[in-house]
C-alpha cells in the first residue's frame, strides 16, 4: 500500500480512537466511583452535540461570527450543560439504585438513553433528520502525495489529548482527584475520612458527561453532520472499549478506545472481504478478546469475599 | 400451562378453593381485552387503560388481588386453561380482523421468546442483551430454509431454535468466562454485530430483507383464510394464533416444570451465589450452558414462526432497541416469574399499538414507564413468589 494512503488511514483511525477514548474514559470514571455502568452516556453525547449546534445557531443569530469565539462558546456551553445533566442523572436515577442489582442500574440508564434519544428526535426542531454541523476549525491542509493532513484534524487530536491528560492530572495531582480515587477504592473508608461521598460522585459524573459532550462536538466537527441516533453506537463502542481495556482503569479505557478504532480501520482496509464488514469484524474481535481476557486487557484486581 | 405436580391434582387434594372467583376474573379480563381491542377512539382507549390501572390498584389496596392470586397460585392448571380459553374467545370474536389477530399472535410469540430470556437471566442470572438477535436468527433460518429446501415447516420451526442455540453456543466461551458488566458487553457486541452483518450481507437480502414463505402444515396452508360452512370465515392470522398458542402452552408447561424441578433449584442457586453453589457440588458451567442454550432455542423457535407470520423480515426488525424491549418485559413482569411475563408482554405489545395517538411518542413514554417502575417497584409488576411444594402451606 502507498505510504500516503497508509498515513491517511492511520490519521482517521487516530481521530476515531480519540473520540472512543473520550467516551470510554467517562464509562470508566463512573464505574470507578460507583461500580455502575451508565449506559445513557452515548445519548448524553448526542444531547451534547445538539446543544453545541443550538449554541452555534444562537451565536450566529446574535451576530457573533468569530470562529474562535464560537468554538470556545460551544465547547463551554455544551460541556457545562452536559456536566449538569450528568450530575442530575446521577442524583435522580443512579444514586437511588445504589443498592439494587447491577442489572437494574444498567437497564434504567439504557432506558434513560432512549428517553434522551427520543426527546432529541421529537422535540428538537426537525430532530429526526440529520443536521449539518458547521466546520468551525481552519481546514487548511498539508498535501503529501495521497496524504492529506488537515489542520482541523490535528487541532482536534491535540485538544482531545489535552483533555485526557487534563483529566489524568486532575485525578492524580489534585485534592479532588484524591477524593475521587479514595471513593473509587473504598466508599466506606472514604466517608469516614470526611469525604463528601455524594458530592464526589456528582462531580465525577459531571466530568465524565462533559467528556462525552466534547466527544460529541469532535464527532460533529469531523463528519460535519450529527443525528439523533449517533450516540447509541458511539456509546456501545465506548462501553466495549472501557470493558476491553478493563473497567475502572483510565489507561485501559484509552487503550480500548484506540484498539477499537484500529480494529475498525483494519477491518475496512486490510481484510479480503468488503469494507462494509468493518463493524462486524471489530465487534467480533471484541467478543474474542473478552473470551481471552474475561476482565479486560488491564485486569481489574478482583478478590472475592465468600 | 398446567401445573400437574402430584400434589396439585384434584385426585390428591380436595378442592379447598372455589373456582368461581377465578372464572369471574378471567371473564372480566377477557371482556376488558375485547373492549380494549374493539374501541377505536383514542380517548376511549386511554380511559379504558386508566380505568384498568385504577381498578387494579384499588383491588390491590382492598386486598382483593392477593386473595385472587393466592387462590390461583395453587390452581395454575385452571389459570392456564382460563388464559387459553380467553385467547380463543378473543380469536373467535375478532375472526375477521387481521390486525387484531396479528397483534395477538405477536403477543403470544413474544411471551415464548421472553420465556427463553427468563430461563437465562430470571433463573440463572445470565444477562442476554441480544434477545432480538436470536429472534432474528430464527426468522432468517426460516426464510432461508423455506426458500431453498422442502423441509416440512414444523421442522423449520425446530431448526430455527436449533440455529439460535448453535449460534448462541459461539458466544458461550466469552459468556461463561466473564461476569457481570463484562458479560453484558459480549451480548451487546453480538447484537450490534448481528444487525450490521445482516445489513451488509447481500445473500441475506441486505437492508431490504427477505421474504419468508408462510407456514404450511401437512398441506394446510396458513396464509389462506379458514372457511367454515358458507359464511363463517376466519382471518388467516387465526392459524398463527392457534399454532403459536400451542407452542406457548408447551413452552410454558416446560418452563414452569423446569422451575419447579431440581434443575430450577440448581439454576437459582447458580444465580444467587456461584461460589456457594460450586461449594455444594453444582457444576456451574453445566447449568449456565444448559440455561443459555435452552433460552436461545425457545427464542429461535418463536423467531422462526414470527418470521413466517410477518412474511417479510428485515434487519430493522431485530435491532438492539428491540432486544432492550425484550429485556424490559422480563424485568417489568417480575424477574423469574413466568406469569408476570404474560401481563408485561400484553402491556408492552398492545398499548402502543392501540394508542396510535401516542405512536410517535411510544418509545419515549415506554422508556419513561420502565424508569418509573425500576425506581418505585424494582421487583416488577408481579414479583416472583416462593415455590410452594405443599398446597396450603404458608410460611407466616
Amino acid at each position: 500500500m502507498d505510504v500516503g494512503l497508509f498515513a491517511q488511514y492511520v490519521m482517521n483511525g487516530l481521530m476515531l480512537g480519540m473520540m472512543y477514548a473520550l467516551v470510554a474514559v467517562g464509562f470508566t470514571l463512573f464505574f470507578g466511583v460507583l461500580d455502575v455502568i451508565k449506559f445513557s452516556h452515548g445519548d448524553v453525547l448526542t444531547v451534547g452535540a445538539f446543544t453545541a449546534l443550538a449554541t452555534y445557531l444562537g451565536l450566529s443569530a446574535a451576530g457573533v461570527n468569530s470562529p474562535v469565539v464560537q468554538v470556545l462558546a460551544i465547547v463551554i456551553v455544551a460541556g457545562c450543560s452536559m456536566a449538569l445533566l450528568g450530575a442530575l442523572i446521577a442524583r435522580v436515577l443512579v444514586l437511588p439504585l445504589k443498592n439494587a442489582p447491577a442489572l437494574n442500574t444498567l437497564l434504567i440508564t439504557l432506558m434513560l438513553g432512549t428517553v434522551l434519544r427520543e426527546s432529541v428526535r421529537l422535540f428538537y426542531p426537525e430532530g429526526a433528520n440529520p443536521k449539518p454541523f458547521p466546520s468551525l476549525l481552519p481546514s487548511d491542509a498539508l498535501v503529501l502525495g495521497n496524504f492529506n493532513l488537515r489542520l482541523d484534524s490535528v487541532l482536534m487530536l491535540a485538544a482531545g489529548a489535552a483533555v485526557i491528560v487534563g483529566v489524568q492530572l486532575l485525578l492524580n495531582r489534585t485534592k479532588l482527584g484524591l477524593a475521587i480515587r479514595a471513593v473509587a477504592q473504598d466508599e466506606e473508608t472514604a466517608k469516614t475520612m470526611g469525604i463528601n461521598f455524594t458530592l464526589v460522585v456528582l462531580i465525577t459524573f459531571g466530568i465524565g458527561s462533559a467528556l462525552a459532550a466534547i466527544a460529541g462536538i469532535m464527532n460533529g466537527l469531523y463528519y460535519n453532520e450529527i443525528n439523533f441516533g449517533m450516540g447509541l453506537l458511539l456509546g456501545a463502542i465506548g462501553f466495549s472499549a472501557a470493558i476491553v481495556g478493563g473497567l475502572g482503569n483510565i489507561y485501559g479505557a484509552i487503550i480500548g478506545g484506540f484498539l477499537f478504532a484500529m480494529l475498525q480501520t483494519i477491518g475496512a482496509v486490510a481484510l479480503p472481504f468488503a469494507s462494509a464488514y468493518k463493524d462486524v469484524f471489530a465487534f467480533g474481535a471484541i467478543i474474542l478478546i473478552m473470551a481471552w481476557r474475561p476482565t479486560g486487557l488491564i485486569q481489574e484486581k478482583i478478590s472475592e469475599r465468600v | 400451562m398446567s401445573e400437574r405436580g402430584p400434589a396439585n391434582t384434584a385426585a390428591t387434594v380436595p378442592h379447598t378453593r372455589n373456582p368461581l372467583p377465578a372464572l369471574a376474573v378471567a371473564a372480566l379480563a377477557t371482556a376488558f381485552l375485547i373492549t380494549l381491542l374493539l374501541v377505536e377512539s383514542q380517548v376511549g382507549i386511554a380511559a379504558l387503560i386508566a380505568g384498568a390501572a385504577i381498578a387494579t390498584i384499588a383491588a390491590a389496596r382492598q386486598g382483593l388481588l392477593t386473595r385472587i392470586t393466592a387462590g390461583l397460585a395453587t390452581r395454575e392448571d385452571l389459570l392456564g386453561a382460563l388464559c387459553v380459553a380467553g385467547v380463543l374467545v378473543v380469536t373467535v370474536f375478532f375472526h375477521e380482523d387481521h390486525f387484531v389477530l396479528l397483534m395477538v399472535a405477536t403477543l403470544i410469540l413474544f411471551v415464548v421468546a421472553t420465556l427463553g430470556l427468563n430461563i437465562q437471566f430470571g433463573y440463572t442470572g445470565l444477562i442476554n442483551f441480544a434477545g432480538s438477535s436470536f429472534l432474528g436468527v430464527g426468522s432468517y433460518t426460516a426464510a432461508v430454509l423455506t426458500m431453498h429446501t422442502a423441509l416440512p415447516h414444523l421442522l423449520v420451526l425446530l431448526m430455527g431454535g436449533v440455529m439460535a442455540a448453535a449460534i448462541g453456543s459461539l458466544l458461550l466461551l466469552p459468556v461463561l468466562r466473564t461476569r457481570g458488566h463484562y458479560s453484558a458487553v459480549v451480548t451487546i457486541a453480538f447484537a450490534l454485530l448481528f444487525k450490521t452483518f445482516l445489513e451488509v450481507n447481500d445473500i441475506l437480502g441486505g437492508p431490504q430483507g427477505l421474504a419468508v414463505a408462510g407456514m404450511d402444515l401437512f398441506g394446510w396452508s396458513f396464509n389462506d383464510n379458514i372457511v367454515i360452512g358458507d359464511d363463517f370465515e376466519l382471518s388467516f392470522y387465526a392459524n398463527y394464533v392457534l399454532l403459536s398458542l400451542a407452542i406457548l402452552v408447551v413452552a410454558f408447561i416446560f418452563v414452569r416444570r423446569l422451575d419447579r424441578s431440581w434443575i430450577g433449584l440448581n439454576l437459582d442457586a447458580v444465580r444467587l451465589d456461584e461460589t456457594a453453589a460450586a461449594c455444594f457440588g453444582l457444576n456451574i458451567l453445566r447449568w449456565k450452558i444448559t440455561a443459555f442454550t435452552l433460552g436461545n432455542f425457545l427464542i429461535g423457535v418463536a423467531g422462526a414462526l414470527y418470521g413466517m407470520m410477518l412474511g417479510f423480515i428485515a434487519p430493522a426488525n431485530f435491532t438492539f432497541g428491540d432486544s432492550l424491549i425484550l429485556v424490559s418485559i422480563v424485568l417489568l413482569g417480575g424477574l423469574g416469574n413466568a406469569w408476570g411475563l404474560v401481563v408485561a408482554t400484553a402491556i408492552v405489545v398492545i398499548i402502543p399499538e392501540k394508542l396510535q395517538a401516542i405512536q410517535e411518542y411510544r418509545f419515549l413514554l415506554y422508556a419513561s414507564m420502565v424508569i418509573l417502575i425500576l425506581l418505585f417497584r424494582p421487583q416488577g409488576l408481579i414479583p416472583r413468589p416462593l415455590r410452594t411444594y405443599f398446597p396450603g402451606f404458608r410460611t407466616r
